[in-house]
């Protein structure tokens, strides 16, 4: 995929984008799944996103990605680096990672490098995927279907942000921070309770209904076919406008201040939908909080709140499985009865 | 012109889809060919082979092929003898620039499925396992052979919705077996020029008018439909596309996709003494329709109509009958973490590194596996020095290197709700049916449960849900019941009896569940009438029993029946009289016996 499809060229999806430019944003909101239709672009997206995202700084020869602007995270090898003195850096891409459905164990946490076993004898760590992650995404498609020994372990890994490997004398530690972001379709089978809990925001993603769009996403998706490096040429600017205000979204995070009246209005929502746990309340303020610094606004609103309410709660209300109406029902009737239409 | 070849449209359209298919497999992705295996799958699967170039491979893959065959992996023998890591190349890999043939694909698990769908979509193939991480470009295109019998046996809709052509085999005969008219040099003529033949704006959305009018969701089927008609341009020598190029591909590639019929009157309208239509005579060919009359029409209505006269008469007629055919459930239902995985019994489906406690079934080649590379380094600890040419005394295996045997259980359940919705308490008895359906599956990853529904009144017993473990699919599925009308019970326990039957093929332990009051007062052959009624319904328990399933039958009636409880006794039923079950009551009645009861097979 030398040209991923530009985030700006996907038609429609707006609910979907604007969680991962917010997950980007605040990768403290803890990720994104995005569940629904086939055929909807779920992939196409995030991919787009790893195209999309500023370049960010590393230690040059880390096997982790360290950012040298944070020392206290530093792993091992950087921390020797840095007392003595020998700190390179330069810019990459953000790294967006592929766990594809057949991935090993060995392959996630990371494993003895077979090279260097093998001819020289020697015992080094070969780090995985949960290493390349770290700063940037994790991707999972069709990640009901992944198998429950990895999702445990993912969970693991996800809540405490380090990656723990002991084997026969071989003990590492490395950090391991990354946004999980998760697609799938819900005819496959349900996604269970404790991972979809673990997801910050949830997306529910349809076909379009109508003509003009249908067309218009087929159009688009020939035009690039044909010749893909033209139409990446043709959506360059777009996409750079995109990439500047999520540039200084993320500076102005930190300034967005949260009023307690919106704390009050986030505690309100959640207590009339009776979500489970504080996790809600917490998840609800960030995206906001991300959202007003992505539109610029100075302080959290009920505008902010409103938008990302039904991303931030739809996965966390109490199945009901005699209440017909979806989730997403629920939490549009909550937000009328406490916003007013 | 439209390469048809004999006069049976079935085999002509079959051939024209190898063609097309041929043209540029990976941009199209392929085709699910409907048949039992026999000389015209044989016979078409040749017809492909001829019309690709010759050094295009075509790879089989077996139903039980391994993941690390199918993405390849480690080599076990070759690694341990270069004393390095040596990567083996999968069967996606090998099929670089050809096709991948995958027998048995209705029963393919889902989760290879996704392999092969991730594949398929990046052009490459992604490695992550023994570790290596890879990434071979391949562009292949899929043949799925389908052996599926009843509606519910199908590929995997998730592979489904990435191959153009869906063909059904089944009703060619011999004497249609033609061979192409198409030459593998047009094929190859005709690849040169595909990706430049221009599709006008009314040309797309005239395929995606008629993709909505035939109630298709998915944008892939419109897309796919307008590669086909790209590809038919690009065979007709044309460099762009024309209406007999949009008619052929609608008539390939979205006909048999089709979930409704446009213009239908409203299902709501419908009587419940519906009979299904005579199947139609097989559609004219439309090419030869009359030119002047198509000149004044949309092009819209002209692709429409070429798409609807091309829908298989069979699934017209369940379209008429308004059943939904895309509600059925897939193979391997639900997800894999769903699944408890047994220790010992049933498929192997992959190994994890693990201890050997209770009864767990080590994995020698694994584990050898994955003791092969620390091989040197043991040595070197052991002070042991390895001369050249040597072959070392014994392979040293630890505990880390223990990989244990990962097994599908073959007792998953599927529990088969056939639910009595005639009369006047047919309303309220499908609400409880329907809640305890849906409790049943709100804590599915709980219990590793599937869930059908059959409803039966009037005179017939109609599948309202395949076995899902999918809640979403579940609520669609039971949104609207109708009820009303006579109880053809005799129909209702065969229909009972053929789905378990199905269910049992897949490896999986069928519990049926009737909810009935058990008077039946239509016959087996749809007349009314009592006596003959019950005498059928008897006769269908009898048959039902020598099947040895396990089922409960739920009495219904205010008051116990002599008659529900006799047939309970002939099916080898557990009788349970629940006058006033609810959703709720019902549903833990369910749990309780279907979980005591032995099955009988």
């Amino acid at each position: 995929m030398a040209m991923p499809f530009p985030f700006s060229a996907i038609v429609g999806q707006d609910e979907m984008k604007t969680a991962l430019l917010l997950a980007a944003i605040d990768p403290s909101i803890g990720g994104v799944l995005v569940f629904g239709d086939r055929g909807t672009g779920k992939s196409t997206a995030v991919r787009a996103l790893a195209a999309l995202l500023p370049k960010m700084r590393v230690v040059v020869g880390c096997p982790y990605g360290c950012d040298p602007a944070n020392p206290g995270a530093f792993c091992d090898s950087c921390k020797e680096k840095a007392a003595e003195g020998d700190l390179k850096t330069r810019q990459v891409p953000v790294p967006v990672i592929d766990l594809p459905l057949g991935a090993t164990e060995d392959r996630v946490v990371g494993a003895l490098d077979l090279e260097l076993a093998l001819t020289k004898g020697e015992k080094a760590f070969e780090p995985g995927l949960l290493a390349r992650a770290h700063r940037g995404f994790l991707y999972i498609d069709e990640v009901n279907l992944l198998e429950d020994h990895l999702v445990d372990l993912l969970l693991d890994v996800a809540a405490s942000g380090e990656n723990v490997v002991e084997r026969e004398g071989l003990s590492v530690r490395h950090p391991a921070r990354f946004v999980l972001v998760g697609s799938g379709n819900p005819e496959e089978g349900e996604l269970r309770p404790q991972l979809l809990d673990r997801f910050g925001l949830s997306v529910e993603v349809k076909t379009p209904t109508d003509l003009p769009t249908r067309i218009d996403v087929i159009r688009r998706r020939d035009t690039y076919e044909h010749d893909p490096a033209a139409f990446v040429e043709h959506w360059k600017r777009r996409d750079g406008k995109l990439r500047s205000r999520l540039t200084a979204a993320h500076k102005r995070l930190g300034d967005v201040s949260v009023p307690d009246k919106a704390l009050e209005r986030a505690a309100e929502l959640c207590m009339a939908l009776g979500t489970d746990g504080l996790r809600g309340e917490l998840t609800l303020m960030r995206a906001a909080r991300a959202l007003a610094a992505f539109e610029g606004d100075a302080e959290v609103g009920d505008k902010h709140l409103r938008q990302v309410a039904p991303p931030a709660l739809r996965h966390r209300l109490r199945r009901n499985p005699l209440d017909d109406s979806g989730s997403s029902v629920r939490v549009g009737r909550a937000l009328e009865e406490l916003f007013g239409a | 012109m439209s390469e048809r070849s004999a006069e049976d449209p079935i085999w002509g359209d079959a051939l024209l889809a190898a063609a097309l298919f041929a043209v540029a497999p990976a941009q199209l992705g392929g085709a699910a060919i409907r048949s039992l295996a026999g000389p015209g799958r044989d016979a078409w699967l040749e017809a492909l082979r001829a019309l690709l170039p010759d050094e295009a491979p075509m790879r089989r893959v077996p139903l039980h092929a391994s993941e690390s065959r199918i993405l390849g992996g480690l080599d076990l023998t070759a690694t341990l003898r270069a004393g390095r890591p040596v990567a083996e190349r999968g069967i996606l890999a090998a099929a670089d620039g050809g096709v991948v043939v995958l027998a048995m694909a209705e029963r393919m698990e889902l989760n290879k499925a996704a392999h092969l769908v991730a594949a398929l979509d990046a052009g490459e193939v992604v490695l992550e396992r023994d570790g290596l991480a890879l990434r071979t470009p391949s562009r292949f295109g899929v043949v799925a052979l389908d052996e599926g019998l009843s509606q519910e046996e199908r590929p995997p809709a998730a592979l489904m919705d990435r191959l153009a052509f869906h063909i059904d085999l089944s009703g060619a005969t011999l004497r249609d077996l033609e061979p192409s008219v198409v030459t593998a040099e047009e094929v190859t003529a005709a690849a040169a020029r595909f990706s430049a033949v221009a599709l006008s704006d009314e040309a797309l959305q005239a395929l995606c008018t008629t993709a909505m009018a035939l109630g298709i969701g998915s944008l892939r089927a419109p897309m796919l439909a307008a590669r086909a008609a790209k590809a038919h341009a690009a065979l007709c020598g044309e460099d762009s596309v024309g209406e007999v190029d949009l008619q052929t591909a609608a008539r390939l590639v979205l006909a048999p996709r089709a979930t409704m019929i446009p213009q239908m009157e409203d299902p709501e309208d419908e009587s419940t003494e519906e009979q299904p239509p005579e199947p139609q005579e097989p559609p004219e060919e439309t090419e030869q329709k009359d030119e002047s009359e198509a000149k004044d029409k949309p092009l819209d209505d002209v692709i429409l109509e070429a798409a609807q006269a091309a829908i298989p008469p069979g699934l017209l007629a369940m379209l008429k009958m308004g059943l939904d055919r895309h509600n059925r459930g897939s193979s391997a239902g639900g997800k894999a973490g769903a699944q408890k995985q047994s220790k010992t019994r049933g498929r192997p489906i992959g190994t994890r590194q693990g201890d050997l406690r209770d009864g767990m079934r080590l994995n020698v080649v694994e584990t050898l596996r994955a003791a092969a590379p620390w091989q040197p380094i043991r040595r070197t600890a052991r002070g042991e020095v390895l001369e050249p040419g040597k072959r070392p005394a014994r392979v040293e295996v630890r505990r880390d290197d223990f990989r244990i045997s990962r097994h599908k259980e073959r007792s998953e359940t599927a529990t088969i709700f056939v639910v009595d919705a005639s009369g006047s308490a047919a309303l309220h008895r499908l609400a409880e049916a329907k809640g305890a359906v849906e409790l049943l599956l709100a804590d599915c990853y709980v219990r590793r449960d599937q869930v059908a529904l059959i409803a039966f009144r009037g005179r017939e017993a109609e599948l309202l849900l395949p076995p899902t473990r999918s809640l979403t699919r579940a609520k669609r599925s039971l949104a609207g019941l109708p009820g009303g009308g006579g109880t053809p019970l005799a129909t209702a326990i065969d229909a009972a009896a053929a789905l378990a039957d199905s269910v049992k093929r897949k490896g999986q332990t069928p519990s049926i569940v009737f909810l009935t009051d058990g008077r039946a007062n239509i016959a087996r052959d749809g007349e009314p009438g009592r006596s003959q009624a019950e005498e059928d319904a008897l006769a269908s328990a009898r048959a039902f029993r020598l099947a040895g399933f396990r089922a409960v039958l739920v009495d219904t009636s205010p008051r116990p029946q002599p008659k529900a409880e006799k047939l309970a006794g002939e099916m080898a039923a557990i009788y349970l009289p629940l006058p006033y079950a609810d959703a709720e009551g019902l549903s833990q009645a369910v749990r309780a016996v279907s979980s005591n009861v032995p099955a009988a097979a």
